[in-house]
């Protein structure tokens, strides 16, 4: 009880919503992010919902949670554990008291704790009653079904309608609990609502009379302030990995004047990209769902070739299916972009989890010298950039890429400072400027050795491309093996130039000492959580750095290396990164920290492991 | 050559669509005519060359689109309709063709053809039907005859072959015809109907593979046995065919049956008011498939356009359902988008 005391001034919080699939936790957690988000925070956020569409009511399986992890400093990720949760049953209780630090608070709907309802979740007795779990938490019981009963009552409304407002009580509840306005959430539900001013009136209700709840009683003890964070000016909005992909690749089509063409297949995580392109019809975007994954990128390559943005999204099965598809583009040499959102594998797997194990696969993962560009996204808002830059290169070195991204990046949300269009860097389309010289199929840029993208409707360019090897310059169909070894070359070198382009890695914390963690992708928030903690901790000579930028790398790898006595590649699969990075640079040493658990790293995980790794 | 060197003529013949390649088919291969023909339609169908795409897979057939003075694609075995149908969709002004064969379209890329038939997506298929797989050196494929022998069916195929006609007619197809290698003058006529057809128009071509199954459609087209053995089938027109004795169709409940005409009768609705008339433009499909299934010995093979009706195209739905979009948005431009919705200023 006493332990709550000790939350009051905290630089970060982690607060979970847990409820039945149908009490609207979703939501709820959405609404208390944009809260702390406009109260100054910086946050990260991620859902976790059952797999199953419609779970029993009630039931273990039917539970559905938010997280969100808000602070006074920079937030890379949710959260490993939970400072307040919320349950709106016992299932919920059940199911997530295993987050919950030792002395957090559980805010809970005791009048859901009903026996029907302790014994779908397996409870004998109320747990809320079991002093074990009083005295090694802060337990709130909140009446949140009565209060809300009582608070519309006068609304002429059926129960089961009543009952949706549940959520905006307890939202209320912790709105209070963290000292929150809730001005803006009232505004929200009204323009929500704005043609239900009954379903609005009912949830304004709720949340007012939470707040008074909690206001008026003491049951909370004292409530929790977070300072705001130190966030950069601007205009900012809440943004998941999928949506932040989606609207990189409108971004990109805009800034060169080009229709989107997205061609995809539904897949768990990658399905609402699709979803969201298939809203963006009215910023011109083409969406089609294929009839599998084949034709998917099929149809990309062919929207490729008529000159838009051809862009295909799938996750892991999904880009097995397309492997042959890529070999075409790349000796075709078209722009394409393929999104893989990766999920846990081999084979259907863990399809709703998160794993980083689709490295090797776009690496290497076709027939033949293959060589393209692999890049990913390292947190939800900056999937819109790297999309942004899949796209741009993609375009520009007329070439595939490949973009990893992965279920936790999908749909885990941050803030995202929205950008202004000019700052986004210039996409050059590489069109064949009629100089005096004569255009051929498989002319090239001499410094950048990209072919130029002639597109049916362009008079006097037509031509052929196809699956056969070519002849340099003409693209003519040629068995000739000596031309066959150049041409393998120039596309490779192609994409090696790309190099040049590439920014340098940064390195966070120590520049040199004794231990370098390395990471990709979406693991980037816990690395750099554990890294600024140990460094707070007084912790010294560890380093961090992070690959965004796949094949090629940053130009300056070695030189970030060789400042280190050891290198600790940690990922979320069996040493995919670590195994490239012995063939790319054999001259280091590397070991491994991985993680194969379908979940996300612990920020306390990598602290662990460095820490032991430093004294080994 | 460079844009503004190529003149483009008001009238283009078929020479304007062949290139400079050399055409790499074996000697006496039906797909000479074929490409033949299809350049003579083209000059027909008054589209210029830089506004045309042809779209291949893998197969003897799919070379077609190196030997066409067009844009083209070839593209990977079975997916040219895939790969088509992303051009067309991203771009309604162009004419798109594939170029297919048995093997492409029906085995390994039967998924896409009855995808792109059944959306009416406006572009057109040409299929080599030569029932037999060319390239590979002569396996069943999914038209080889019951029976046919085959390397890999040495004591004959014991698979049901498709019936491509049926196939696409019952994938909802807008448009079918059938034409034999070699009679050129129907091939051109079909060709051009297929690309005046708006929506996916399927043109199957009995194609004769010089070495590996030769002579299989002999009997259907042979000089002897052709007139007695195909059905020319015209709009509006009986369904009339023989050289010396002359047959005519009619409606048995609901199958066909062949009935022989007396002598001197002209097969009009006066000597039989029950034979059938061809009406290609019937939207109900059950006649028009049971004419594509059609086989020799008890019936003639159906030739010419079996099914030509109206139905809207997936690409003009796609792109009037976006031009409602963005006249109905407040999202002109990327960043109207990401400025709705819930925002807050730091």
């Amino acid at each position: 009880m006493s332990e709550i005391a000790d939350t009051t001034n905290m630089r970060k919080a982690v607060i979970r919503f847990s409820g039945d699939s149908g009490d609207g936790m979703q939501l709820t957690g959405e609404l208390f992010s944009q809260s702390s988000a406009i109260a100054g925070h910086d946050l990260a956020t991620i859902p976790d919902f059952p797999a199953e569409i419609r779970a029993p009511q009630g039931s273990l399986e039917g539970v559905s949670s938010f997280q969100v992890q808000l602070g006074g400093i920079e937030i890379y990720t949710p959260g490993d554990q939970v400072d307040v949760l919320i349950v709106m049953n016992p299932a919920a209780l059940k199911t997530n008291l295993r987050h919950l630090k030792p002395g957090g608070t559980i805010i809970a709907d005791v009048d859901s704790f009903t026996k029907k309802n302790l014994k779908k979740a397996g409870y004998d007795d109320s747990p809320l009653a079991d002093e074990e779990l009083q005295k090694e938490y802060h337990v709130v019981e909140a009446p949140v079904t009565s209060m809300t009963k009582e608070a519309l009552k006068d609304l002429g409304m059926e129960m089961q309608t009543m009952m949706r407002s549940k959520n905006m009580m307890a939202l209320g509840v912790v709105l209070y609990f963290f000292r929150r306005s809730i001005d803006n959430t009232i505004t929200f539900l009204e323009t929500k609502f704005k043609n239900k001013p009954k379903v609005a009136e009912a949830n304004v209700r709720a949340l007012k009379a939470g707040f008074s709840f909690a206001e008026s009683t003491e049951l909370l003890g004292p409530s929790v302030v977070i300072p705001p964070a130190e966030i950069p000016e601007g205009t900012y909005r809440n943004i998941d990995g999928n949506t932040a992909t989606a609207w990189g690749m409108l971004a990109a089509a805009e800034k060169c004047d080009k229709t989107l063409s997205l061609c995809s297949y539904p897949i768990t995580p990658a399905s609402e990209i699709l979803h969201e392109i298939s809203l963006r019809k009215d910023m011109g975007a083409i969406s089609f769902q294929a009839e599998d994954e084949i034709a998917a990128i099929c149809a990309a390559i062919g929207a490729s070739f008529s000159g838009n943005l051809g862009v295909t999204t799938t996750s892991g099965p999904g880009a097995s299916l397309k492997t042959e598809a890529m070999g075409l583009a790349t000796i075709a040499e078209i722009p394409l972009v393929i999104v893989n959102v990766q999920r846990v594998g081999p084979s259907t797997g863990l399809p709703t989890k998160s794993e980083q194990s689709d490295l090797l696969q776009a690496l290497y993962g076709r027939h033949g010298e293959a060589p393209l560009i692999v890049m990913a996204a390292s947190s939800p808002d900056d999937c819109f950039y790297y999309s942004y830059m899949a796209c741009k290169m993609a375009i520009e070195h007329t070439t595939p890429v490949v973009l990893l991204t992965d279920s936790y990046l999908a749909s885990g949300s941050h803030p995202w400072r929205i950008p202004d269009m000019d700052d986004l860097p210039d996409i050059t389309v590489p069109q064949f400027e009629n100089d005096g010289g004569e255009w051929k199929p498989y002319l090239r840029d001499p410094e950048k050795l990209n072919r130029y993208w002639m597109s049916p409707g362009q008079r006097g360019f037509e031509h052929r491309i196809g699956g056969l090897e070519k002849e340099e310059i003409t693209g003519n169909v040629t068995y000739d093996g000596v031309n066959h070894e150049k041409m393998v070359h120039t596309r490779a070198e192609k994409i090696k130039r790309v190099g040049h382009e590439i920014p340098d890695q940064q390195v966070y914390g120590a520049e040199s000492g004794k231990v370098l963690l390395v990471g990709w992708g979406s693991t980037y928030g816990a690395l750099h959580t554990a890294l600024q903690e140990m460094e707070d901790e007084g912790v010294e000579g560890i380093g961090f750095t992070h690959f965004n930028y796949l094949h090629p790398m940053p130009e300056n790898i070695p030189s970030i290396f060789e400042k280190f006595d050891k290198i600790l590649v940690c990922e979320l699969n069996n040493g995919q990164l670590a195994t490239y990075l012995r063939s790319q640079y054999p001259q280091f040493k590397y070991d491994q920290f991985n993680k194969i658990q379908a979940r996300p790293f612990f920020v306390s995980e990598i602290k662990n492991e460095a820490l032991t790794y430093l004294q080994s | 050559m460079s844009a503004e060197t190529n003149i483009e003529k008001d009238i283009l013949t078929k020479k304007d669509f062949q290139t400079d390649q050399m055409i790499r088919w074996c000697p006496g291969c039906g797909d000479y005519v074929i490409l033949s023909s299809m350049q003579k339609a083209f000059a027909q169908l008054g589209k210029p060359r830089h506004e045309i795409v042809c779209v291949s897979g893998i197969g003897c057939s799919s070379r077609l689109p190196y030997y066409m003075n067009t844009f083209g694609i070839h593209s990977i075995h079975g997916r040219a309709a895939a790969t088509a149908s992303g051009v067309k969709l991203s771009r309604p002004d162009l004419s798109v063709w594939v170029i297919t064969g048995d093997g492409d379209s029906m085995a390994i890329g039967g998924n896409h053809f009855i995808h792109a038939v059944r959306r009416n997506m406006d572009m057109n298929i040409i299929i080599f039907n030569n029932k037999i797989y060319g390239m590979t050196k002569g396996q069943t494929s999914p038209t080889t005859p019951m029976g046919q022998k085959t390397k890999t069916s040495p004591e004959g195929s014991f698979e049901n072959p498709f019936t491509i006609g049926e196939l696409t007619i019952g994938a909802q197809g807008t448009f079918f015809a059938r034409v034999p290698d070699n009679n050129p003058k129907l091939m051109e006529e079909a060709i051009v109907r297929a690309g005046k057809h708006k929506g996916t128009s399927v043109v199957e071509v009995l194609q004769n593979c010089v070495i590996f199954t030769d002579g299989i459609h002999e009997e259907i087209t042979g000089k002897d046995t052709k007139d007695d053995n195909q059905l020319y089938l015209e709009h509006g027109k009986p369904m009339i065919w023989g050289k010396e004795k002359r047959y005519g169709l009619k409606l048995n409940g609901m199958s066909l049956d062949k009935v022989a005409l007396g002598d001197g009768e002209e097969g009009n609705g006066q000597d039989h008011p029950d034979l059938l008339v061809h009406d290609a433009y019937n939207n109900q499909p059950e006649l028009q498939i049971a004419l594509a299934r059609m086989q020799l010995p008890d019936f003639p093979i159906a030739m010419g356009v079996l099914r030509e009706v109206e139905a809207p195209t997936f690409d003009d739905l796609l792109h009037s359902s976006i031009g409602r979009a963005r006249d109905n948005t407040k999202h002109q431009k990327v960043s109207d988008l990401f400025q709705s919705g819930n925002t807050w200023k730091i």
